[in-house]
C-alpha cells in the first residue's frame, strides 16, 4: 500500500509552482525550520486548545516550525476564507497553512481544487498508521487520496448522569421511549452543528432496516423515502426534548454543564473520553457515564489537511506528521489531557511507543475499545448536508 | 497662510477612512445579491438571491425579531435613562450611579450577556440562591427563559448595555443644556422635578444625544454576539441568520447571505424613519403639554420607577460580573448549591495565559486606532470651526453610515477588497478596519460638546492676542476635556468589543480577547468565559475610570468645568 503511493507520487505531475515535495523529507524538514504554521482549529474546547499548544511547543522543539492555533467557531469560516483568497488572487501565501476538518467541508475543498497534496500518505509516521482497521483513507465515504492526513478517531457515545438516569439504552427506539418517560431531559445540539448533524444520521442508522443505502450520494428520487422514518421520529421526539425543542444547546460541550446542573440526565458526545476529561475538570459530575447501542454507532476520523495556497507547506506537513506520531496519539488518548482515539495501528508500534498507550488509564466514564463496539461508517455526506437544511426547515423555524 | 495648521485635508481623510471601506464592501454585498458571485461561478445579475431568502420559513420572524428588539431596546433604554436623570440628576442616588457608569459601560456586551445568562438562567444564580428553600427546586426547572421564543431576554440583555452608554452621552451632553438654571427656575415655578426637566432640558437634551439613539437603534437591530448568547435559535434573529448563511461551505448561501443583508439594512433605515416619524409625534404632543402646564403629578411614581429600573440595569451587570468572577474560581458547581463545592486557581491558571497574549493584542490594537480617531475627529471638528465648512448638516450623516449599516452587509466585502489590492491580512488591516467603526463613535462622542462649546470663549482668547492654535490648545481642548476622555474611552470600548471585523479582515492571525471569547463561548465551557469575560470587561473599565478621574482631578478647583 505504501509503496503504490510513493509509486503515485512519484509518477504524479511536478506542481507548476515547484511546491516541495513530500517524499523528499530531509527536504520537508529544513524548509520547515523557522515556518511559521496557522492551524485554523475549532477553537470551543479548552483541552483541545491545550493539547495544540502543546503541539506547538513540540514542534518548536524538534523542528523549529512555530504553531499558531486560530480558533475557529465553525470550521467552514476557515473554508470561505481560503475560498475568497483565491477569488481575490492569493495564490501564494494565505492566512491558513492547516485545518482540522472532515466530512462535507473536507468534500467541499476537495471538490474546489482547494487542497495541497497528496501528501499524507507519504509522511515517514503514516507507517503506524491503522490503515485497515480504521476509516483514515476515506472520509464520510469520500476518497481522502492523501488530501489530508488523520490524527484522532471518535465515535457516537451516549453521555449520562447515572445518579439520575441509571439505565443505558441499547437503541433509538428505546431512547425516544425513555424521552417520553422522562420529558425535557435529553437534547442534541441544534444542526448543522457537526454533532447535532451526528445525532440525525445517528437515529437514521440506527432505525433503517438497512443503512447500506447511506453510502451512496442521496439522490432526489431516494432521499424522501429513506429519511421519511427519520422525520416521524424526530416529530415524536421533539415535544419531549429539553425546552420542548425550543431552544437547543449550541455545540456539544455546551451540554456538559447542562448535565452538571441536572437540567438533563442524557445528552450525545462524539469523543468517547470526552465524559472522562470533563469529569477531571469539574465539568461533570463523577456520577456520569457513557453507552453506546446495541448495533454500534458512527465513528469517523478527524483529519488535517493544507490549503493549495499555504506559504508554510513544509511546517504543515512536520506538524501533520508529528500528530501521527506515537507521543502525540498517546497524548492525545489520554483522557486527562485530551481523550480522543487513536489512528495509529498497535501492532505497528515498537514496543516501547506501545507501552505509552497500555500505560494510559481510560478514565471512569471512558469505554473500552471492546466496549466501544462496532462502529458504524458515516453516510456519504450529501445526506448529511440535505437532512442538516430540512431539519432547519422542519425544526429550525418552529416559532 | 501659516495659521493653516489643520487643513481641510482631515475631513477629507477622515471620510475617506470611513466611506471607503464601507463603499467598497457594500459593492461586495450588493453583486452577489443580485446573483453575481464569479468566485462561486455564478454570474448574473438576477434575482434568484432574494427568492431564496423570501422562500426561508423563518424569515418573517427573524425580521420581527430584529424590528422588535431594536425599537423595545432603545425606546425602554432611552425612557430609564431620561426620567433617572430627570428625576435624580445632582442628587445622591445619580451620583452613585454616576459612580457605576465605568464598570457597567466597560463591561463588553458579550460579557454582560454571558453574566446576565449566568444569573437569570432556570440554573442560574437566582434560581441557585433561592432554591430549593423557596422554590421548591432541586434540579432546574425546564423553562425557556435564555433564548426565549420572543427575544426578551435578548432585549433585556441589550437593556443593560444601553442604558449606562445612553446615561454617559447624556451626561456629556448636560453641561451644554445648562440643565441646574432651568430645572432650578421651573421648580421655581411650580413643576415637578421630573416634569420640569422633561419640559426645559429634555428637548435641548434630546437634540444633542440623538445620533448615539439612532445608532443604538440600528446597533440592537442587527447585533450579533448578545444574539447569539441570549436570543432565539429557532429561528434566530436576522443578522445572526445572515453570518450563519456567510459561513456556510456552500458559496451560494453568500448570494442569500447578502440579500440578506440588504433586506437588513432596509430593516434598519425603515425603523430610523418610524423612530424619525415618532420623534415629529412626541414634539408635537409635548408641546401641547407644555403649553398645558401641568405641573406633573406622576413625577414621584415616574421617578422612583425610573431609579429602580436604572438600579436593576446596574445590578445585573455588576451581578453578572460576580457570578462570572465566581465561576472563574469555581471547582465543580451542582445545582442548586449557592456557591462552589470548592474555590479554586486552576481556571485561571489554565486560561490565564492565553488570555495576557489576546490582552496585548487587543491593547495595541484599541490604543492606536482610538487615537487615531480622536486626531481625525478634534481635526475635523476644528476645520469645520475655522473654515465654517459645510461639512456639518447633510454630509455628517456620511459619518454614521458604518454604524447605521449591518456589519454582516459589508465585512466580507471589505476582505475581499484587501486581499484584491495585496494588503495582507494582520494587525494593521484589523486597524484600519477598527477605525470604521472607531471613528464615528468617538465623532458622535465628542461632536455635539465640541460643537456647544461657548465661542466667545475663543473670541475673548483672541482678543488677549491668542492664536487659532492658541485657542484650540489652551482654551478649548482643557475645557473639552471630560468630552474628550470620554470619547476616548468609548472608541477603546468600541475596538476591545469587534468581534466580526478582527474575525474577518485579521484572517483569524488576530487574536483579540472578544475573538478569544467568543470562539470558547460555543463550547459553554463557564469557568472559562469567566476567565475572558473578566479579563475583557478588565481591558475596557481602565480608560472609562480614567475618563471621569482625570477631569476630576484635574478640575478640581475649576467647579464649572467638572462635567463640562
Amino acid at each position: 500500500m505504501k509503496h503504490l503511493a510513493v509509486l503515485a507520487a512519484l509518477l504524479a505531475p511536478v506542481p507548476a509552482l515547484a511546491d516541495i515535495d513530500p517524499a523528499n523529507w530531509d527536504a520537508v524538514t529544513a524548509e520547515a525550520e523557522g515556518q511559521t504554521v496557522f492551524w485554523n482549529a475549532w477553537g470551543g474546547s479548552t483541552t483541545t486548545n491545550e493539547f495544540l499548544a502543546w503541539v506547538g511547543s513540540r514542534v518548536m522543539e524538534d523542528y523549529g516550525v512555530t504553531l499558531e492555533h486560530v480558533k475557529l467557531t465553525d470550521t467552514a469560516d476557515a473554508v470561505t476564507r481560503v475560498l475568497s483568497e483565491k477569488q481575490a488572487g492569493e495564490d501564494d501565501d494565505g492566512a491558513i497553512d492547516m485545518i482540522w476538518i472532515n466530512g462535507a467541508n473536507f468534500a467541499a475543498m476537495k471538490e474546489a481544487d482547494l487542497l495541497f497534496g497528496p501528501y499524507a500518505e507519504q509522511l515517514p509516521n503514516w507507517a503506524f498508521v491503522d490503515v485497515d482497521g480504521k476509516t483514515v483513507q476515506t472520509d464520510f465515504t469520500v476518497p481522502t487520496e492523501g488530501f489530508e492526513s488523520p490524527w484522532a478517531m471518535a465515535q457516537v457515545v451516549f453521555v449520562h448522569n447515572t445518579a439520575d438516569m441509571p439505565e443505558s439504552l441499547g437503541s433509538m427506539q428505546a431512547l425516544l421511549e425513555w424521552t417520553q418517560a422522562n420529558p425535557g431531559r435529553f437534547s442534541y445540539p441544534q444542526p448543522p452543528d457537526f454533532l447535532g448533524t451526528t445525532f440525525l444520521k445517528q437515529v437514521l442508522v440506527d432505525i433503517l432496516p438497512d443503512p447500506a443505502v447511506l453510502s451512496d450520494p442521496a439522490t432526489d428520487e431516494n432521499y424522501d423515502e429513506v429519511t421519511a422514518p427519520l422525520w416521524a421520529y424526530l416529530d415524536q421526539l421533539t415535544p419531549n426534548l429539553w425546552r420542548e425543542g425550543k431552544a437547543y444547546p449550541a455545540t456539544g460541550t455546551a451540554m456538559f454543564p447542562l448535565i452538571a446542573d441536572g437540567e438533563l440526565d442524557l445528552s450525545i458526545s462524539f469523543s468517547p473520553g470526552a465524559a472522562s476529561t470533563a469529569i477531571a475538570n469539574n465539568e461533570l459530575p463523577p456520577s456520569v457515564r457513557t453507552f453506546v447501542l446495541d448495533k454500534g454507532t458512527i465513528g469517523n476520523a478527524s483529519f488535517v489537511a493544507i490549503p493549495y495556497n499555504s506559504g508554510s507547506k513544509a511546517g504543515a506537513m512536520v506538524v501533520a506528521n508529528f500528530l501521527m506520531s506515537p507521543e502525540a496519539q498517546a497524548r492525545a488518548q489520554d483522557p486527562a489531557i485530551l481523550g480522543y482515539g487513536t489512528v495509529l495501528d498497535m501492532d505497528a508500534l515498537s514496543d516501547d511507543d506501545r507501552a505509552l498507550f497500555d500505560a494510559l488509564e481510560l478514565g471512569v466514564a471512558t469505554l473500552s475499545p471492546a466496549e466501544l463496539g462496532t462502529v458504524q461508517a458515516e453516510p456519504h455526506p450529501s445526506w448529511a448536508t440535505r437532512i442538516a437544511d430540512d431539519w432547519m426547515d422542519r425544526y429550525g423555524v418552529s416559532e | 497662510m501659516k495659521r493653516r495648521r489643520f487643513p481641510p485635508i482631515l475631513p477629507i481623510l477622515t471620510l475617506l477612512a470611513m466611506l471607503g471601506p464601507v463603499a467598497a464592501g457594500l459593492w461586495g454585498t450588493v453583486m452577489p445579491a443580485f446573483g453575481h458571485l464569479p468566485a462561486a461561478g455564478i454570474t448574473g445579475p438576477s434575482l434568484d438571491p432574494f427568492r431564496d431568502l423570501f422562500d426561508w420559513a423563518g424569515l418573517p420572524r427573524a425580521m420581527f425579531l430584529s424590528i422588535s428588539t431594536g425599537l423595545l431596546a432603545t425606546g425602554i433604554s432611552l425612557a430609564i435613562v431620561m426620567l433617572v436623570t430627570a428625576g435624580w440628576s445632582g442628587t445622591k442616588p445619580f451620583r452613585a450611579l454616576e459612580r457605576l457608569l465605568s464598570p457597567l459601560l466597560s463591561v463588553p456586551h458579550a460579557a454582560a450577556a454571558f453574566g446576565l445568562a449566568f444569573l437569570i438562567a432556570p440554573s442560574g444564580w437566582v434560581s441557585r440562591l433561592l432554591s430549593p428553600a423557596f422554590t421548591g427546586w432541586d434540579r432546574p426547572p425546564d423553562l425557556l427563559i435564555v433564548q426565549d421564543t420572543w427575544g426578551l431576554t435578548m432585549t433585556a440583555g441589550l437593556i443593560v448595555k444601553e442604558v449606562p452608554f445612553l446615561l454617559l452621552i447624556t451626561l456629556a451632553a448636560l453641561g451644554q443644556a445648562d440643565a441646574q438654571r432651568s430645572v432650578a427656575i421651573s421648580q421655581a415655578l411650580g413643576y415637578g422635578r421630573v416634569t420640569g426637566w422633561l419640559k426645559t432640558v429634555f428637548p435641548r437634551v434630546y437634540a444633542q444625544i440623538r445620533p448615539p439613539i439612532y445608532v443604538v437603534l440600528a446597533y440592537s437591530m442587527s447585533v450579533v454576539d448578545v444574539a447569539v448568547i441570549l436570543g432565539p435559535n429557532t429561528p434566530p434573529p436576522l443578522s445572526v441568520q445572515i453570518v450563519k448563511w456567510m459561513s456556510d461551505p456552500d458559496l451560494a448561501m453568500r448570494l442569500e447571505a447578502a440579500a440578506g443583508a440588504l433586506l437588513q439594512l432596509g430593516l434598519v433605515i425603515g425603523a430610523l424613519a418610524f423612530w424619525r416619524f415618532g420623534e415629529y409625534v412626541v414634539g408635537r404632543l409635548g408641546a401641547r403639554w407644555i403649553a398645558s402646564g401641568a405641573r406633573g403629578k406622576f413625577d414621584g411614581v415616574a421617578a422612583v420607577g425610573a431609579l429602580t429600573a436604572g438600579a436593576i440595569c446596574a445590578l445585573s451587570v455588576l451581578f453578572g460580573l460576580v457570578v462570572l468572577a465566581i465561576w472563574s474560581f469555581a471547582g465543580f458547581w451542582g445545582f442548586p448549591d449557592a456557591l462552589p463545592d470548592a474555590f479554586t486557581w486552576r481556571n485561571w491558571l489554565r486560561f490565564g495565559p492565553g488570555t495576557l497574549d489576546a490582552l496585548g493584542e487587543t491593547a495595541l490594537i484599541a490604543i492606536t486606532v482610538a487615537l487615531v480617531a480622536l486626531i481625525l475627529t478634534i481635526g475635523c471638528l476644528e476645520a469645520e470651526y475655522r473654515f465654517g465648512l459645510s461639512f456639518s448638516q447633510r454630509a455628517v450623516w456620511l459619518l454614521y453610515l458604518p454604524l447605521l449599516i449591518p456589519q454582516t452587509a459589508f465585512l466580507p466585502g471589505l476582505q475581499t477588497l484587501m486581499l484584491s489590492l495585496g494588503a495582507d491580512v494582520g494587525r494593521l488591516p484589523v486597524m484600519l478596519a477598527h477605525l470604521v467603526f472607531v471613528l464615528p463613535y468617538v465623532f458622535l462622542s465628542l461632536a455635539d460638546p465640541f460643537r456647544a462649546w461657548d465661542t466667545r470663549m475663543g473670541t475673548i482668547a483672541t482678543a488677549l492676542r491668542a492664536s487659532p492654535d492658541g485657542v484650540l490648545w489652551r482654551v478649548r481642548l482643557p475645557m473639552l476635556l471630560r468630552p474628550i476622555l470620554t470619547a476616548l474611552a468609548v472608541g477603546l470600548a468600541v475596538s476591545v468589543g469587534q468581534y466580526l471585523a478582527t474575525l474577518l479582515i485579521g484572517g483569524g492571525r488576530v487574536a483579540t480577547l472578544t475573538t478569544e471569547a467568543v470562539a470558547l463561548a460555543s463550547g459553554g465551557d463557564r469557568r472559562a468565559i469567566g476567565v475572558y469575560g473578566l479579563m475583557q470587561s478588565g481591558a475596557a473599565l481602565v480608560p472609562f475610570a480614567l475618563a471621569l478621574l482625570i477631569p476630576a482631578v484635574v478640575w478640581r478647583n475649576r467647579k464649572g468645568l467638572r462635567h463640562g
